[in-house]
């Protein structure tokens, strides 16, 4: 069966992050993990999009759902998905990363799925190798995939962006979650607040565009959506935060404090969770508010679709070169 | 029943509104009912207790911003019962606590203790004060939003300063969250250390090792900047020298949310009063020139220092007969800070209305308490006095269980007769034993 080459979705061969991308560029993105979400939902999970594509997945910080989720995606397309276990590797006993790089890109991949530590570093991976690169988080910077299937599990829910009243709560300053979530909503039209202490708020938060503050009770009222993120448990013993017992006193989401959003609000949390620090399980496991599970669903639809998305891009022959 | 105690014939003076008048004072259920000129003026009040003040002073009983008692772990040298009463006997009705006990009060149990402990054992209000880092360590903050729900006023290390500016930083980013209050003892601790006394040709000829004034200054300057950067509310607890108060001049044009404070040993005294190597004088921030107690009298004068202190800080023998360099740093101060602080008013440079504000009417406004003020609906927290009665300090008659005073033998005009404490009489000279 031979069909006309789908459309493109992304101007780029490599998605770094939410900053660059513009609104239809997201929404495109969207509306085709839509059709993922469907797909996986099927008996028959299959898909042949990227048969005879290889998919190196990077994780130069664990994380297990992550790595999965992107692992899923790759084959449920069809690719041959190898996982790096950086730990083993030659990176290990002194490798520079654009060493790596050099290795990888003769291995002849297609996609390369990039989590590091330090904000910056798959950027500069990018520019040293020959096929699409997929920022899987970068220190503080970006973690463009998850504010993607944020915004479709919100669009799920049968949320518009327009006028969307979203808060972003806890560690916004060591956040890449934040920081990616920040730029998707606000180029869609919805309004952003980040709700913190100064010690986790970064300098100069309001110039993002962003109402700022540091009384949750007052940054909830009226919001439609509530996102929570993890406290790194090095940030709370008295650095930043005195503890995380006063933590979840003034900053913890509970059933009470909730009760100052829109009857209705969506609560998130990008997971994992630190439970009665940031997040009470009262509230973390009520399935009427709580999306957290539907966002993990929609994280493999996200993802088969950027890879989907840039596969279209890759040369006819195979690499961009 | 409505519980009523009346004054007439009293000189009332308001610092929070400028009140300067003869007139009389109504109680009522421990709160100022009426006040004002016309009060009792003609009709004898109807009242059964009526006081006549026969012309003497009645104002805002004194807060002082900077008390450490022994209570919790020293109670040999003070208990917050023993420090009511010499605050009591000094015309103070609310002190502020300092965190620098044993265990250091850095947890919301610790200040539900102290207001415990106040509360059934304390004659005047007792607002403490919490730790700002944990046992004063200077490495980690507190659990400030717990604390303050606990009833903590402000946050301090007491009489250290924190060396880490890092950590300085992250705690006012932290307390700005809140909108507490910090308050900063200016001392680098580096310069000033193993020093007792202050840098210069008196502490050279005692072979004294000493401090210079910059070692405070360096630390009002940094920590100025630190509030630039974070917004915190920030009040120096006392400085002591003429570079610290330009540096904070400065800043207050500049719009700094903050304030300061200087004790009433470095209002009337300078470094040579430490004559012969007298303990009881060696205090920290150390005494300092006579070009630097006048800048801290004009700071006074002209309201650029927002408060008096006493830096009450009980020592007894074990700690305080020692060589001068061997001897711990403190001196009492309750029951001089008034007649301490009278003395800039004989002396020329500030009215009555002026100083009573720097010890009643600010320290209420900086800490948001209610009192400090002769308005209707505030508590009746009073003091009656007589600022010309003059008499000599003598250690022996101090109600404080210390009796470290720096002041013994001198003459001052001006003490309390009588004090009030939610219309409650806690003070009263003319029933002291004579001696």
């Amino acid at each position: 069966m031979t069909s006309a080459a789908p459309a493109p979705i992304l101007q780029s061969s490599h998605l770094l992050g939410i900053e660059g991308l513009s609104a239809s560029e997201i929404t495109g993105l969207l509306d085709l993990a839509e059709d993922y979400v469907k797909l996986n939902r099927a008996a028959d999970k299959k898909a042949a999009t990227l048969r005879g594509r290889t998919q190196i997945n990077l994780f130069f910080e664990n994380s297990t759902r992550t790595q999965s989720s992107f692992e899923l995606a790759g084959k449920r397309l069809g690719a041959d998905v190898l996982n790096m276990a950086v730990k083993n590797s030659s990176v290990a006993k002194g490798e520079t990363l654009l060493d790596t790089a050099a290795t990888l890109n003769a291995m002849r991949p297609d996609l390369l799925i990039v989590r590091h530590q330090d904000s910056g570093a798959v950027e500069l991976l990018s520019r040293k190798v020959d096929c699409c690169v997929v920022n899987a988080g970068d220190g503080s910077h970006e973690h463009p995939t998850q504010a993607l299937l944020d915004a479709l599990t919100i669009r799920r829910r049968g949320r518009r962006f327009e006028g969307l009243i979203v808060a972003i709560c806890g560690d916004i300053a060591h956040s890449r979650v934040a920081r990616s979530n920040i730029h998707l909503l606000s180029r869609m039209g919805a309004r952003v607040r980040l709700i913190a202490p100064r010690t986790l708020l970064p300098a100069d938060a309001d110039r993002l565009g962003c109402e700022i503050f540091t009384d949750m009770r007052e940054g909830l009222k009226g919001v439609d959506i509530v996102m929570m993120l993890r406290l790194q448990l090095e940030r709370m013993t008295g650095a930043l935060v005195p503890s995380t017992r006063e933590y979840f006193h003034f900053y913890g989401l509970d059933r009470e404090k909730l009760k100052l959003a829109k009857p209705g609000a969506l609560v998130m949390h990008p997971g994992p969770m630190n439970r009665g620090v940031e997040i009470d399980s009262d509230v973390a496991d009520d399935l009427e508010v709580s999306v957290i599970q539907e966002q993990v669903e929609n994280g493999v639809a996200i993802r088969m679709a950027v890879l989907d998305a840039l596969s279209r891009n890759l040369a006819k022959g195979g690499r961009n070169t | 029943m409505t519980k009523r105690l009346a004054f007439r014939n009293a000189r009332l003076i308001d610092p929070a509104t400028g009140l300067d008048t003869r007139g009389g004072l109504l109680v009522e259920n421990g709160k100022i009912a009426d006040v004002g000129a016309k009060l009792f003026n003609t009709a004898d009040p109807h009242d059964p207790e009526v006081i006549d003040c026969k012309g003497l002073v009645l104002a805002p009983g004194l807060i002082d911003m900077r008390v450490f008692t022994g209570e919790p772990g020293s109670e040999h040298r003070e208990t917050l019962a023993s420090a009511s009463e010499a605050a009591a006997a000094g015309g103070v009705t609310t002190i502020v606590t300092m965190p620098n006990t044993d265990p250091v009060i850095d947890e919301a149990a610790l200040v539900d203790f102290i207001k415990r402990r106040a509360a059934a054992t304390a004659k005047v209000r007792v607002a403490p004060m919490a730790a700002l880092t944990h046992a004063l360590e200077g490495q980690r903050m507190t659990e400030i939003g717990l604390l303050r729900e606990a009833g903590a006023v402000a946050f301090t290390d007491g009489d250290r300063s924190v060396a880490n500016t890092r950590v300085l930083r992250r705690a006012l980013a932290y307390a700005a969250t809140y909108g507490v209050l910090v308050a900063g003892h200016a001392e680098d601790p580096d310069l000033s250390n193993g020093a007792s006394m202050t840098e210069g040709e008196f502490a050279t000829r005692l072979g004294i090792p000493g401090t210079p004034s910059a070692a405070e200054t360096i630390v009002v300057e940094r920590d100025l900047r630190l509030v630039e950067l974070t917004g915190a509310r920030y009040h120096f607890s006392q400085i002591s020298c003429r570079a610290s108060l330009e540096a904070i001049i400065a800043a207050k044009a500049r719009g700094l949310p903050i304030t300061c404070g200087v004790s009433a040993h470095h209002l009337t005294m300078n470094e040579l009063d430490v004559g012969s190597y007298f303990t009881f004088r060696k205090v920290s921030p150390p005494l300092r020139t006579e070009a630097d107690r006048a800048a801290m009298v004009d700071g006074i004068a002209e309201g650029h220092i927002d408060v008096i202190v006493s830096s009450h800080d009980p020592q007894a023998a074990d700690t305080k007969r020692l060589p001068f360099a061997a001897a711990a740093f403190g001196a009492v101060g309750l029951e001089t800070l008034l007649p301490a602080a009278l003395t800039v008013v004989h002396n020329g440079h500030a009215s009555l209305i002026e100083v009573l504000k720097a010890v009643t009417f600010t320290p209420a406004r900086i800490l948001g308490l209610d009192g400090g003020k002769l308005m209707k609906g505030a508590p009746a927290d009073l003091v009656l006095f007589d600022p010309e009665e003059p008499f000599i300090v003598d250690p022996d008659k101090l109600h404080s269980r210390a009796r470290n005073t720096a002041f013994e033998g001198r003459k001052f005009q001006g003490r309390a007769r009588m004090t009030f404490v939610g219309g409650e009489c806690v003070f009263d000279r003319s029933r002291e034993r004579k001696h």
